[in-house]
């Protein structure tokens, strides 16, 4: 019988959880604590959680290394983009006002954008680091 | 929460076994997202016990199976790191000397946040003004900010996969 097994069951329930945490903590962040980076960081936990206990083959099967490493930059180049397009559309640099038909809008788009590109690379980076350190470790 | 927070730091300093300074570490990460959520900075709290508690604790494990987890004996004399410790302290207390008193009333800090609570709303319609600074207000700081966690990411990546490939440079020692 293997030893694990309470971890492995406790892991299931706690898993979803976390991940829909995580997507709260996102797209809430307009009304309640937290953000794209806490995001990041809770997502990038329970994956990591997964990876401890279920094995690394089994993370890297559902969140595969090259995913991981094209997100990093991604998620720079989401913010960046939105600050650019902020620029076309006739203001400076980030500045969100006219992405939507008023200012509101425009300014809660930009934001929910630009956390999407903040959670992006949060969340890839910590994975990227995770997996260079157990990638040595179990070779 | 002060004291077992000094009192974990003691842990730390004097323990010789590097994975109880790991793990010590973590539980001081914990008391810290504490005293955040006693200060009412939630997100700071949720930071500090993911990223501290969580993920650095993993890493830092990750990163003694790599190497050893004894202390190694320090071969040189303690007097040189004992001054340079010392002297970084000087310099910190010296200049915390012309910081504002804490919860002075005429500091920047306090005197731009009622401008912001009273703009995000009608500016911005984020009702949570932490994020709207965050993301709009000062968007271009956390902007670099994220360039900072890019950066940190693909140095760990370039430094870990190049040695442990057996890149261009192990072949050119042979």
């Amino acid at each position: 019988m293997r030893l694990d097994t309470v971890l492995r069951v406790a892991a299931k329930f706690v898993l979803p959880l976390m991940l829909l945490f995580a997507l709260y903590v996102q797209f809430h962040g307009d009304y309640g604590p937290g953000g794209g980076f806490q995001a990041g960081v809770i997502a990038a936990a329970s994956i990591i959680l997964y990876a401890l206990i279920y094995g690394l083959p089994a993370a890297l099967r559902m969140v595969p290394t090259g995913v991981v490493e094209t997100m990093v930059p991604l998620g720079v180049l989401i913010f960046a983009t939105v600050g650019v397009v902020g620029m076309l559309t006739g203001g400076n640099f980030l500045f969100y006002s006219h992405l939507a038909h008023d200012q509101i809008h425009g300014q809660e788009w930009g934001v929910f954008l630009v956390e999407i590109g903040v959670f992006v690379t949060v969340f890839s980076t910590m994975l990227a680091i995770f997996y260079a350190f157990v990638g040595r470790a179990s070779r | 929460m002060l004291t077992l927070l000094a009192a974990v730091t003691i842990g730390i300093v004097r323990a010789r076994d590097l994975i109880s300074v790991v793990v010590l570490l973590g539980a001081y990460s914990f008391l810290m997202a504490s005293v955040m959520i006693v200060l009412d900075a939630v997100d700071v709290a949720m930071t500090e016990a993911a990223v501290g508690a969580g993920v650095s604790t993993v890493l830092m494990l990750g990163a003694l199976y790599l190497t050893k987890t004894e202390e190694a004996k320090p071969v040189h004399s303690v007097l040189l790191p004992l001054f340079a410790a010392g002297a970084t302290a000087a310099i910190l207390i010296w200049a915390t000397a012309e910081m504002p008193l804490f919860g002075a009333a005429d500091v920047p800090v306090v005197l731009a946040g009622p401008d912001y609570i009273a703009r995000s709303v009608p500016e911005t319609g984020i009702a949570n003004v932490v994020t709207s600074v965050l993301a709009s207000y000062r968007g271009f700081d956390t902007l670099g900010e994220v360039v900072v966690v890019f950066t940190a990411g693909i140095g760990v990546l370039a430094l870990l996969k190049r040695s442990s490939s057996g890149g261009p440079d192990d072949n050119a020692k042979v």
